[in-house]
C-alpha cells in the first residue's frame, strides 16, 4: 500500500474513524515507520484513540491527545502538540477528527500547512448502516458540510460499512454498491474498504484493512 | 425482518420518539446526550416538527409541560445537572397530570461532577427530585435496542396514565453503538379529552393546573393521583432474570451494570457458583414480586451499581431484608470491571458480606 506522509480520517459521528486510525497508524509502525497519531476530535467525549494508548506506545507510536481526553470534563481544547505530525516531516502523520461539520472545524487551523506540504489523503469514512448515511444523498450531504467546516476536500473514500458484531462478509459485499455510488456522486476513488479482521480474511479481491477494534468490557456474553 | 441499523444510544432514543409520532422536542445542549438534541435538530425539520433549544433548562421542561398540556407527544432531553434544574417543572407536570418523556443520561455527580458514566441520579429519578408526593415511570435501558423500545414504551406508558416517563440511561448506554430494529408499527393514539385544544365554543374550558385553593381538594387529588400510581405498580414492573433457576446468590443490576454483572455471571458460574441476575427494568414501579420471590430461594443478594449505593436500598424493602445484601459498586464515573463484580460473588458464595 502507497502511504502518504499524513492521513486524515474524518466523516459522520460514529462512522468508525477512530478505530480505522487506529489500525491504519498500527500498519504504518508495523511497515517500520515513525509514525505520529492525534486525535483532533473536540466532540465526543467517549471512546477515544487514548482508549488504545497502550497498544499504540507498545508499537512505538507518539500518541497527541487532548489533555482533557477521558477526563471528567468536556472541554473541547486541543494541545499545542497537536501541530506535531503538520510540522515534523520526518513522521507519518495519521489525524483522526471529530465527527461531521462541528468536529471537522478543529481542521481548519491546519489546513493551510496540510495543502501547502501537498503530501496528503484525506478519507471519508463511510457506513451505510448508519442512520443518517443510510442513501447516498444523506451521505453526500454531510460530505459536503464537513469540508466547508475544515476548509479542505476529501481526496478518497473509506467504505467501513458495518453493523457493529452482527457484520458478515455478506454486509461488507452488500455495501460495495453503495461505496460507488458515493464514489460516483462524489468523484472521489474508493481508497479501501475496511473489516473487523476474521471478516477480512474472508474477503477477496477488493483493498480491505482489517481492523482490530477496541474491547469493551460491557459487551454483553455470547 | 426488519432491516438492522447501527445506532448510538442516544440516537435511538430521538429516533424511536419520533416514531412514536413526537413531534414537539425541547432541550438545552449537555454531555453525555447531545446526540438526542443533534438528531431533533436535523430530524424534525424535515417531517414537520418542532426542535427547540431553550435558553435553559427551565424553560426546556415548562415548554414540555406547555406542549403536554396540549395533548402532544413531548419529550426533552439533559443530563444530570441539568434534569436537577428541571426538577420544578417536573413537579408541576406531575401536579396536573399531563404525559410527557424525560430522558436522563446519567454523568458523575453530585455538584457539576463529571461526564464520565453514572447511575447516581437514581435516588433523584424513583423517589423524587423534585417536591411534592409524585412519582415518575422510570425506565431503565441496559442496550441500544432497548433505548429504542423502551422510548416507545415510555411514551405509551406516559399517554395510558397520564405521567411523566423518564429514561434512566448513562453516558456509556447514550454513546456507544450497536446494531437495532425498529418494528414497522404505527404509535399508539390516546384519547386526551382533557388537552387544552381551543373549545370552539362546543365544550366547557379545560383547565390544566397544579394550584388548589382548598387544601382537602388538594389532599383529594393527592389520593386518587395515589390510586393511579398503586395501579402502575400492580400492572407495569418490568425486569429480566437470568440464570435464576437454581441460583443461591442473586446480583441485582440495572442498566450499564447489568451488562458487567452479566459477564460476571458467567464467569462465576465457569467457576461453580450458582449465580443469576436480576435486572430491573423499570426502576419505578420496582419489581419488588421479582425480588420478594427471590428472597425465598437465595442465600444473598449483591447489588450492582455506579454510585454509593442506592438501589440497594429498594433491595432491602423489596425484600423485607430477608437475606444480607451486600454492594458492590464504583462511582464519579467510573464503571466496575467484570472481575470486580465476580469478586463481590466469590465473597457473597462464602458469606463474606
Amino acid at each position: 500500500m502507497e502511504h502518504k506522509r499524513l492521513t486524515l480520517f474524518a466523516g459522520h459521528y460514529g462512522s468508525g474513524k477512530t478505530n480505522i486510525a487506529v489500525n491504519y497508524a498500527m500498519l504504518l509502525a508495523d511497515e517500520g515507520k515513525r509514525v505520529c497519531i492525534a486525535d483532533l476530535d473536540i466532540v465526543n467525549p467517549y471512546f477515544r484513540t487514548k482508549d488504545s494508548e497502550e497498544e499504540l506506545t507498545e508499537r512505538g507510536i507518539t500518541l497527541i491527545s487532548p489533555r482533557y481526553a477521558n477526563s471528567n470534563v468536556d472541554l473541547p481544547a486541543l494541545p499545542a502538540e497537536s501541530y506535531r505530525p503538520i510540522q515534523d516531516h520526518s513522521v507519518f502523520g495519521v489525524l483522526d477528527i471529530g465527527g461531521d461539520d462541528r468536529g471537522a472545524y478543529a481542521l481548519g487551523r491546519f489546513a493551510d500547512a496540510i495543502k501547502a506540504e501537498g503530501n496528503y489523503r484525506m478519507a471519508f469514512v463511510i457506513n451505510r448502516h448508519r442512520p443518517l448515511t443510510s442513501t447516498v444523498e444523506d451521505t453526500v450531504e454531510i460530505m459536503r458540510e464537513i469540508e466547508a467546516a475544515a476548509g479542505i476536500r476529501f481526496t478518497c473514500i473509506v467504505n467501513n460499512s458495518n453493523i457493529g458484531s452482527e457484520t458478515t462478509s455478506e454486509t461488507v459485499l452488500n455495501s460495495l454498491g453503495y461505496a460507488e455510488a458515493v464514489s460516483r456522486a462524489t468523484e472521489l476513488p474508493i481508497w479501501l474498504h475496511t473489516a473487523e479482521k476474521s471478516i477480512a480474511e474472508g474477503l477477496s479481491g477488493i483493498p480491505v484493512l482489517p481492523l482490530t477494534l477496541q474491547k469493551k468490557y460491557f459487551d454483553l456474553p455470547n | 425482518m426488519a432491516e438492522r441499523i447501527l445506532m448510538k444510544g442516544n440516537e435511538a432514543i430521538a429516533e424511536a420518539a419520533i416514531r412514536a409520532g413526537c413531534r414537539h422536542y425541547f432541550g438545552y445542549p449537555i454531555t453525555p446526550q447531545t446526540e438526542i438534541a443533534a438528531y431533533m435538530a436535523k430530524k424534525m425539520p424535515k417531517i414537520g416538527g418542532v426542535f427547540l433549544q431553550a435558553e435553559s433548562e427551565i424553560a426546556s421542561i415548562n415548554m414540555v409541560y406547555g406542549a403536554a398540556a396540549a395533548g402532544m407527544r413531548v419529550m426533552t432531553s439533559s443530563s444530570s445537572p441539568g434534569i436537577s434544574l428541571k426538577a420544578e417543572g417536573l413537579s408541576y407536570i406531575a401536579g396536573s397530570d399531563v404525559p410527557a418523556l424525560v430522558v436522563n443520561v446519567q454523568r458523575g455527580g453530585p455538584g457539576l461532577g463529571g461526564i464520565q458514566p453514572s447511575q447516581s441520579d437514581y435516588f433523584q429519578a424513583t423517589k423524587g427530585g423534585g417536591h411534592g408526593d409524585y412519582r415518575m415511570i422510570v425506565l431503565a435501558p441496559a442496550s441500544v435496542q432497548e433505548m429504542a423500545s423502551l422510548t416507545i414504551k415510555g411514551f405509551d406508558l406516559a399517554d395510558k396514565y397520564c405521567i411523566t416517563s423518564m429514561i434512566l440511561a448513562d453516558g456509556t448506554i447514550g454513546q456507544m453503538m450497536e446494531p437495532i430494529t425498529f418494528e414497522d408499527t404505527e404509535p399508539t393514539v390516546y384519547e386526551k379529552p382533557w388537552a387544552l385544544t381551543g373549545t370552539e365554543c362546543k365544550r366547557p374550558h379545560n383547565v390544566v393546573n397544579s394550584l388548589y385553593l382548598k387544601p382537602d381538594e388538594l389532599e383529594k387529588k393527592n389520593f386518587e393521583r395515589f390510586e393511579k400510581y398503586a395501579e402502575i405498580e400492580k400492572n407495569e414492573a418490568m425486569w429480566e432474570e437470568y440464570m435464576m433457576d437454581d441460583a443461591e446468590i442473586c446480583v441485582v443490576a440495572f442498566g450499564i451494570a447489568s451488562r458487567i454483572a452479566k459477564n460476571a455471571v458467567v464467569e462465576a458460574r465457569k467457576n461453580g457458583i450458582k449465580v443469576g441476575l436480576i435486572r430491573p427494568i423499570t426502576l419505578w414501579p420496582f419489581p419488588t414480586k421479582a425480588l420478594r420471590a427471590a428472597a425465598d430461594k437465595v442465600k444473598s443478594f449483591v447489588s450492582v451499581e455506579l454510585s454509593m449505593g442506592q438501589m440497594i436500598e429498594d433491595i432491602k424493602l423489596a425484600t423485607e431484608s430477608k437475606r444480607p445484601v451486600s454492594l458492590c459498586n464504583r462511582t464519579g464515573g467510573m464503571i466496575p470491571t467484570p472481575d470486580e463484580v465476580l469478586s463481590a460473588i466469590q465473597k457473597a458464595e462464602k458469606g463474606d458480606i
